[in-house]
């Protein structure tokens, strides 16, 4: 590993003298040295962190990239003194100094577990906030409680007073009426402002560093913006210094000051974010930046796995031949449908309509609600639809899928088969690779047994893993691979229609690159046709060339991808496509303006013509080339782009 | 908002306890033949006559020449006075039969559930905070024994072993002069003497049961991430598992206070058979042997009671300890 010292620049290694220690120690808030970490498993260390040393200066954003296995977050649990059971530090100096308070700082590392030291620490001088929102704030008490709380613990004051204070603060991160939020439970909150409830948590003494653990990986795009906005806010307001934990490049270059760049528990590179995205010099940097989809790419143009996979194609799936003038493949009106009782009811999904043509990858995008799964599952009629039809034709005559009855259904499941986001849920643990691929020929009574293990062998070669893993068990694959088996099974009918319902969002940037090209591959060679949803909108313009963005359960805009991402009429698919965060420095995010004071998707904030004033009012405003926007019926196309 | 569950809740018990007795009385009647029938084939096989104009009487007295459905409403009605029906066997009012019975009965078992909670509960949370410990290990040991012993076999042990090496004869609850005396305080200070065998071999099994739902419930919590949260605020480890895992474990424990309601009444029959303990456990099985009908009946429909008002206690104070039930309870469905 010759050429990683070498990438480590030298303003972060650490200093070889004492006097010079604590000069520095004055401006570093804290400074991992030579850190080792080890799990104990089975009686075996396992080494997880092999050497780590960087520094947070005060006041000052440090992001700590890798994908996961690269021990990021463990390095943060040891910050915290928090590290599983198991974790032991071998050996190196976690340094953290107060700038509050003059004098050396402490050395973490020797502090005793849970000891009275590290206690007054945590929540005190180093706050954390952590991924899931959800689950890291109590279910059973308001979030008042839970804030107030860290404040009484570090600096004791009487009720009211306390109270006032986690009132102020809570108004500081954005809650409008901190007063009530005060009283609220976190499953009254929604994902967003839960995230802001745990800042205030995290924030509310005043810490001198923040420990953010992939703080919006779980958001969407624009509440995303909304945070990372908040986070850098507050930084100027308190001064404290952030180490933020993410794989996500984009984040990194919005929000660091320096970057450190670990890959299996060693710093690759190291050093301020000019240096890292301008001048990368370690190979495996400069992969995972071409490894990123971003709006820049040309059709056409191929992301860079780290590991390439090709595709041996097998012989039995036959190409389909794309000639021009055929109708579309999936021809989708009006649908329709929503959940709850008479007197409450929440309308999912409202009047979608979109053709899906032959051998095209449809991409439909949309934040967390916005009904773009239920379309999808409504496709494949595992959800019912509450009106409107889906026309599949592919060159026999039309077929109302809708319409089918049970075992017409039946013979037409092999037409249309699905990709799941969670690669873990979706493959079964108890059945070997070879059972879960030839499951749906088994279910479609196709083909003779020998006949199905030649076909899935076949396959495994497709998605570029080795068929003697045919009889292993889900467990013993990595998340990238078992993707892939997941895209073997979707094959192994041989369908015309594959919908892809977040097939990359659990995976690691490396890994998902991977997977797209597999996916584009396949596309190409065999003809298929994709439904591809996903709320990542760097992705869906990497695979689609035609783009839907949905709303509220409403279709607001669907064009040419060229269209949607230079030309976007719609302000929802504008304020999604400004809060995206792009790994590049000079195109960072307008903090002041990409974030809409309310939600992204509330008509309130959008303008007059593009809200419903009435019922029926609404829509598909073609503004040429096959580019369509929700809007007020009355409205021409000059109006609206004008706008 | 709460005020309305907890009433709909109340209306909703009674359908079910209807429903319920209706299905009890079915059952007591399904034999073809009813006590007096078999009380005459006893006496009969023991080569004797039976009073047959008593027979009568209590036949025509207890309305069992009249229609099924009729008896049903006379009983039932009964039931809801307070009136229990007649004991046969014993020639006088359940109420009287049941008498002492229930109070000692009611002693036993809350005694009993006392002892499992402040046994299992301090042993649960070890065995979680110190998984896979020697301790951990030991104690889960003891406690699957507890589970795996029958209790009246862990009962035979006991009485053998404090007869062999004390010279104690620990059946019964109190010495035999004292049953169906007043209380006093010599009578009083025989029960304690007598209270704590049962309620250790009764309370066995449900200790290392708890112990075992109490680890996993809080295992599973402790890996939680609002725990690392509390932790992270700087939180002492103590006080951080009080207030969160702890209290979310707490979930489970309160949905089972329904179940133990009726167990405090109907006890462990088999154990107090062998213990000859003078709790309503030996008397319910000694009437569904001798088909002696109103006793069983109306025992059975206050064990259903009993449930009903156990689960509406647990899902009451499940709404209090849990703001999700208490405010989205009707959202989700």
């Amino acid at each position: 590993m010759q050429d990683v010292g070498r990438a480590i620049r030298p303003e972060t290694r650490p200093p070889g003298t004492d006097g010079l220690r604590t000069d520095v120690l004055r401006t570093d808030v804290l400074r991992i040295e030579d850190l080792h970490l080890s799990f104990a498993t089975h009686g075996q260390l396992t080494e997880v962190v092999k050497g780590i040393s960087l520094r947070v200066p005060a006041g000052k954003t440090v992001a700590l990239v890798g994908e996961s296995g690269s021990g990021k977050t463990v390095i943060s649990q040891a910050v915290m003194g928090l590290l599983p059971r198991n974790g032991v530090i071998e050996a190196g100096r976690i340094l953290f100094a107060d700038p509050a308070k003059a004098g050396a700082g402490v050395d973490i590392a020797t502090l005793p577990r849970d000891g009275r030291a590290i206690r007054k620490l945590r929540g005190g001088r180093i706050g954390m906030i952590f991924q899931e929102p959800m689950s890291s704030l109590s279910p059973v008490h308001t979030i008042g409680n839970q804030i107030e709380e860290a404040l009484q613990l570090h600096q004791r004051k009487p009720r009211r007073e306390a109270r006032r204070v986690t009132e102020h603060m809570l108004g500081l991160v954005g809650f409008r009426d901190p007063h009530r939020s005060y009283d609220q439970y976190p499953f009254e909150l929604s994902g967003g402002l839960r995230q802001r409830a745990m800042l205030a948590m995290a924030l509310i003494c005043q810490p001198a560093l923040l420990i953010a653990d992939e703080p919006t990986t779980a958001l969407d795009v624009t509440i995303q913006a909304q945070v990372l906005k908040l986070m850098k806010q507050l930084q100027a307001e308190m001064g404290m210094a952030i180490l933020l934990i993410t794989h996500d490049l984009g984040v990194v270059a919005n929000m660091a000051d320096e970057v450190v760049v670990v890959y299996r528990g060693q710093v690759m590179e190291a050093g301020t974010v000019d240096d890292v995205f301008r001048r990368p010099q370690h190979p495996y940097l400069k992969a995972l930046l071409k490894a990123s989809p971003d709006f820049d790419m040309k059709p056409g143009e191929r992301l860079v796995a780290l590991r390439e996979v090709a595709p041996v194609l097998p012989q039995s799936l036959a190409r389909r031949e794309i000639t021009a003038n055929t109708p579309p493949l999936l021809s989708v009106r009006n649908l329709r449908k929503s959940y709850g009782a008479k007197n409450n009811r929440v309308v999912a999904v409202e009047d979608v309509s979109f053709d899906v043509a032959r051998g095209q990858c449809l991409g439909l995008v949309g934040e967390s609600g916005s009904g773009k799964t239920t379309v999808g599952h409504m496709l494949m009629r595992s959800r019912s639809a509450d009106a409107g039809s889906v026309v599949f034709n592919d060159g026999t005559g039309p077929v109302d899928v809708l319409a089918l009855g049970e075992a017409q259904l039946r013979a037409f499941r092999p037409r249309m088969q699905m990709i799941f986001q969670d690669p873990v849920s979706s493959l079964s643990p108890r059945m070997t690779v070879l059972d879960i691929i030839r499951e749906p020929m088994i279910i479609q009574n196709r083909l003779s047994d020998t006949e199905q293990k030649r076909r899935a062998m076949e396959l495994m070669e497709c998605v570029g893993l080795d068929p003697r893993f045919l009889s292993r068990y889900p467990h013993s694959f990595s998340g990238g691979q078992r993707q892939r088996i997941g895209i073997a099974r979707a094959l192994a009918l041989n369908p015309d229609l594959i919908i892809c319902d977040e097939p990359v969002s659990a995976l690691d940037v490396s890994v998902q690159a991977q997977v797209l090209n597999l996916l584009k591959d396949l596309q190409s060679s065999l003809g298929l046709t994709y439904f591809f949803i996903s709320h990542n909108l760097a992705v869906v313009h990497y695979m689609a060339a035609r783009i839907a963005v949905m709303a509220r359960g409403r279709l607001v805009e669907i064009g040419p991808r060229e269209a949607i991402f230079t030309r976007p009429a719609h302000p929802y698919t504008r304020t999604l496509l400004k809060a995206v965060p792009l790994p590049d420095l000079d195109r960072r995010l307008d903090f002041a303006s990409c974030v809409p004071t309310g939600g992204a998707s509330d008509p309130a904030s959008w303008p007059e013509e593009f809200r419903p004033a009435a019922p029926g009012r609404l829509g598909l405003i073609d503004l040429g080339g096959g580019h369509c926007v929700l809007a007020d019926a009355g409205c021409t196309a000059r109006d609206l782009t004008a706008a | 908002m709460l005020l309305r569950y907890i009433l709909r809740r109340i209306l909703l018990m009674i359908p079910t306890l209807l429903v319920t007795s209706a299905l009890i009385f079915t059952v007591m009647e399904l034999p073809p033949s009813d006590y007096f029938e078999t009380y005459v084939a006893e006496m009969a096989a023991q080569g004797e006559k039976a009073d047959t104009s008593r027979i009568e009487f209590l036949r025509r007295e207890y309305g069992f020449d009249k229609p099924i459905i009729e008896r049903y409403f006379l009983w039932i009605t009964g039931f809801v006075q307070g009136d229990f029906g007649y004991s046969f066997e014993y020639e006088m009012p359940v109420r009287d039969v049941v008498g002492e019975r229930l109070a000692l009965t009611v002693l036993v078992s809350v005694c009993t559930i006392l002892m499992t909670w402040i046994v299992a509960f301090p042993i649960g949370i070890y065995s979680a905070t110190h998984q896979y410990s020697w301790g951990d290990y030991g104690l889960t040991f003891l406690g699957l024994l507890g589970i795996a012993i029958p209790h009246f076999l862990l009962a035979l042990i006991f009485m053998y072993f404090a007869n062999v090496w004390f010279g104690l004869s620990i059946g019964g609850l109190m010495d035999p002069v004292y049953f169906n005396q007043p209380m006093s305080w010599e009578k009083a200070q025989s029960i304690l003497a007598h209270l704590w065998i049962p309620v250790i071999i009764i309370g066995a099994g449900g200790t290392g049961t708890m112990v075992r739902a109490i680890r996993a419930n809080l295992l599973d919590e402790l890996q939680k991430q609002y725990y690392v949260t509390a932790k992270a605020k700087g939180l002492p480890p103590g006080k951080a598992l009080r207030k969160y895992p702890l209290r979310m474990s707490l979930n489970f424990f309160v949905s089972h206070i329904g179940d133990v309601l009726p167990s405090i009444v109907s006890g462990s029959e088999l154990t107090a058979v062998v213990l000859s303990l003078q709790t309503t456990g030996p008397l319910l099985l000694r009437a569904l042997q001798s088909q002696d009908m109103y006793l069983a009946g109306s025992f059975l429909l206050f064990l259903s009671c009993l449930t009903v008002v156990g689960v509406l206690i647990s899902d009451i104070a499940l709404a209090f300890l849990d703001p999700r039930i208490r405010l989205q309870g009707g959202s989700t469905k």
